[in-house]
């Protein structure tokens, strides 16, 4: 026996060392690992995860994008260009010629109407993003046409800012689809949906080659994309959900970017030589909502002392430890009009005084409902840390992620501590959030932040409203200032930072482009050394 | 996953009864069925109870209220309780276990998918812990109170009190990161992923359908080490469980007369007392295959291995309540198939059953 188990120990060691190598990835493919498992469909008509809007920003085009690093410059991708009419309410694009799909078909202005009509017909959960310039299911296909097969107009219900709707338009609902591919896997009147869900009808530089569900995904380069071919002929996404495991791929080199590395992980891996990191400001910002439902939350001294009660630095160099910096009004650091200070710091002494004012000196007891993941705990066990020396008793009520979400959504939350993504890059898709709230009754048919939050921002909701059609920009940049400064003062939201995205890579990898939102994360320009 | 064991211990309970008095095949698929109806009612109401809104999973939490309302019908969640469970189960007996809101795919393909990934790492893993589990009990047995009894019973109750997920990574850092013995997390390389088309959904068996020994040894040094680290799992507890019923057999009156009659030393342990010990280890065996099968969530994760166990967790916290139907269909058809088969073994092994 002692013979057998011997052979058996042996036989292990020598089979698994004859099939150690070294691995390298090969120089014109990319291996990255990346939590992908929020990815549930591949439609960028629903399409609304934050991998499934990358791999959308990766393989389809849309008729305009902007610049990553200045926001406010925008260029035509299928469209050539654009132009408002006078009254503002008409939208022309001219289409790119020459631009052919992955099917081989040629996309003209009919593809681009198709799609977008597409959005609105399925009204998926993106949908609104359109839907919001007075398109309906009934209207879209008269609303939004080709004229000719290089021509496409549309028509908004309203003199918008023309910023507004061509920020909505650099979306992912923005994407340009093969209509005709598309339509040949219609089923049951369903304009391909159930199809697309799974497959690809795009132009972008990258071509879906294959989806696995939680395990990979992988793309093939469009060797003839119109703006050049991108030199990864290959990119395999696969699904790492542990940042520890992700870190020790890439130090291994088996991958060549892992996105999900975590403070103590890039802390561990700064020395290598064999790494380096990209990062860049995200729009989701970090945020407590305070309901107004409860007692002590609605008191406006109460929500100016706890503003004062964060240790911003401490907990953005400690525990986000690079990857969030300080940001406290409700625009995110490169939107239009956003509001950069930060008035609020952390001071124990003046959050005491404001509370005795307001007869709290003896404290008071409230909970917050917490997303039981490492990083937000720490957040939450520091701010409890803080409002304990200004006597208030914090009770953090652990949680997973859609558990705690789904009790803020039904208002049944003291106090809730997340985070909130812009859906597009025009600054009304926070202020619509933040700073307007048409009906603060419990069976309201719109449910912003305000609103589960059980706040009446009052005058604020027509304010959010008027700025969308204000059509001098720097009109409306200061209109959204000031509702930035009101939110800050009196509203229910302790806003303190906004997420840096950073991506840790092997040496060799050059020109990944981070984006302010994750659908303009850009693999196309990579290459490798 | 404590409802699933019970019922389908219960389930083993009545199965053996019934072939025991020669009852018809029909009652025994009505148990079964009866157990199932069970399994899934009760795992349809927690799926209920828990507070997690199952249409957040589908739309999203920036939806617009309208695209909520209307995906929450489409979903059946208007109805009464009774009538979505009621559609739910008229719905799988036409073979139709829905679809899964996290992947998009119909729940059965995603089982199809998930559950080979975990029956091929439960089972190598059970081979390896049995291979090495039942050798260790024995050898720690007849030295028992010397050193090697003491070894073993250390290592066995390091393995079984380690936290896996630290066991996990320490193994990759040491065995993956420093010394390049085996490959990292994942069933094959990222580049190899493309070629391989499931035939079985077993790694180690579609490589070796397509014939390229060099996927075959590829997918070898990623499975090695996840079945590794659980097979020490199961190892611990096999090592454990053999030395104490070997110890029991030992101290039998018939290997005293064995003993007497001269037999070898070497045939009494082998062949007379683990003779012996083999019925009741076959039940301790089955029953860490079968948790073994139910999926382990955090290696899963660390080996970032694509398995039941992830797939049922994370549709869980997603309250994806087809998919975590779906998988406790399987996890309690897993435990009654493996049961049955411990069923059979007893008979093979003990000719009193036989009878």
């Amino acid at each position: 026996m002692r013979k057998l188990i011997a052979g058996l120990v042996m036989g292990t060691a020598l089979v698994t060392t004859s099939m150690a190598a070294m691995a390298e990835t090969p120089k014109n493919a990319l291996v990255m690992a990346f939590a992908i498992d929020d990815i549930i469909t591949l439609d960028p008509a629903q399409i609304f995860e934050f991998s499934g809007a990358e791999y959308a920003g990766n393989t389809y085009d849309r008729l305009i994008g902007f610049d990553n690093d200045d926001v406010s410059k925008m260029y035509g991708v299928i469209a050539t260009s654009w132009d408002v009419s006078e009254d503002g309410k008409t939208f022309t694009f001219k289409i790119r010629d020459g631009i052919k799909f992955a099917s081989g078909n040629d996309l003209t202005a009919e593809d681009a109407a198709f799609s977008l009509q597409r959005v609105i017909l399925l009204d998926q959960s993106p949908a609104f993003i359109l839907g919001q310039f007075g398109f309906t299911p009934e209207n879209v296909k008269d609303k939004i046409r080709a004229t000719d097969s290089s021509t496409l107009v549309m028509e908004v219900d309203k003199p918008y800012a023309p910023s507004f709707v061509l920020y909505c338009l650099t979306a992912g609902v923005g994407a340009v689809i093969d209509k005709e591919e598309v339509l040949a896997h219609e089923k049951d009147g369903d304009l391909g949906h159930e199809w697309l869900t799974t497959n690809y009808a795009g132009s972008g530089p990258f071509a879906l080659n294959k989806w696995t569900a939680g395990e990979s995904l992988s793309l093939t380069a469009n060797e003839d994309y119109w703006d050049g071919a991108p030199a990864m002929k290959r990119v395999i996404i696969r699904n790492v959900k542990e940042a520890a495991s992700q870190q020790l791929l890439l130090q291994k080199g088996d991958i060549d970017i892992a996105r999900n590395l975590e403070a103590d992980q890039i802390a561990s891996i700064e020395s290598n030589p064999d790494v380096k990191f990209l990062s860049k400001g995200k729009g989701a910002l970090w945020y407590l909502g305070l309901s107004q439902k409860n007692d002590y939350l609605s008191k406006p001294e109460v929500r100016e002392a706890l503003k004062y009660l964060v240790d911003y630095d401490g907990i953005a160099k400690t525990i986000l430890a690079g990857r969030a910096q300080i940001h406290q009004a409700f625009l995110p650091e490169g939107f239009l009009g956003a509001y950069n200070e930060n008035p609020y710091s952390l001071d124990v002494e003046k959050a005491k005084s404001i509370l005795a004012d307001a007869g709290l000196g003896d404290g008071f007891s409230v909970t917050m409902d917490t997303r039981n993941t490492t990083a937000i705990m720490a957040m939450a066990q520091s701010i409890q840390a803080t409002w304990a020396q200004a006597g208030i008793n914090l009770e953090i009520i652990p949680g997973d992620g859609k558990q705690t979400l789904t009790k803020y959504r039904a208002r049944q939350h003291d106090i809730y501590i997340g985070r909130w993504g812009p859906d597009y890059q025009d600054p009304h898709t926070n202020a619509s959030t933040f700073a307007w709230n048409p009906d603060n009754a419990d069976d309201a048919t719109a449910k912003p932040l305000a609103w589960r939050n059980a706040w009446n921002p009052g005058a604020m909701t027509a304010e959010t409203d008027a700025a969308t059609l204000e059509r001098d920009d720097k009109k409306r940049a200061a209109m959204y200032l000031d509702l930035q400064k009101k939110v800050l003062e009196s509203g229910p939201f302790v806003i303190m930072f906004q997420e840096t995205e950073i991506a840790s890579m092997r040496k060799n990898v050059n020109n990944f482009v981070l984006g302010p939102s994750f659908d303009n994360n850009y693999y196309r320009f990579i290459t490798k050394d | 996953m404590f409802a699933v064991t019970r019922n389908a211990r219960d389930g083993r309970k009545r199965a053996r009864l019934f072939s025991r008095t020669g009852a018809s095949v029909l009652r025994i698929i009505f148990s079964l069925l009866i157990t199932f109806l069970g399994l899934l009612l009760v795992t349809f109401l927690i799926g209920r109870i828990l507070p997690i809104d199952p249409v957040l999973a589908a739309v999203g939490d920036h939806a617009s209220e309208a695209v909520y309302q209307r995906v929450k019908e489409e979903m059946g969640l208007n109805l009464p309780l009774w009538k979505q469970f009621f559609l739910y189960i008229s719905n799988i007996f036409q073979g139709d276990f829905g679809r899964s809101v996290l992947t998009s795919n119909p729940v059965l393909d995603d089982i199809k998918r998930v559950f080979p990934a975990t029956l091929e790492l439960a089972t190598l893993a059970t081979i390896i812990g049995v291979s090495l589990g039942i050798p260790a009990g024995v050898f720690a047995a007849i030295n028992k109170g010397k050193w090697p009894d003491h070894i073993v019973r250390i290592l066995g109750l390091a393995g079984h009190s380690m936290p896996i997920f630290w066991l996990g990574l320490m193994g990759l850092l040491v065995f993956y990161m420093k010394l390049g013995w085996v490959a990292g997390p994942g069933r094959l390389d990222s580049f190899y992923l493309d070629f391989i088309e499931p035939t079985t959904g077993l790694m180690l068996v579609d490589t070796l359908i397509e014939g390229d020994m060099d996927l075959f040894w590829n997918a070898v040094s990623h499975i090695i080490l996840p079945a590794s680290i659980l097979a020490y799992f199961s190892l611990a507890y096999i090592a454990r469980m053999t030395r104490s019923f070997m110890l029991e057999q030992l101290s039998q009156e018939y290997i005293l007369t064995a003993r007497v009659k001269g037999i070898s030393e070497h045939r009494i342990i082998w062949r007379h007392a683990l003779g012996n010990v083999m019925v009741p280890l076959i039940t301790v065996i089955a029953l860490s295959y079968a948790s073994l099968l139910e999926g382990s969530v955090l290696t899963e994760i660390i080996f970032a291995w694509p398995g039941l166990g992830l797939y049922i967790t994370n549709s869980l916290l997603n309250a994806d309540m087809n998919a975590v139907l779906g998988g406790t269909v399987v996890v309690g058809a897993v435990f009654i198939g493996v049961n049955m088969l411990s069923d059979v073994l007893y008979r093979v092994l003990d000719p009193r059953a036989r009878r």
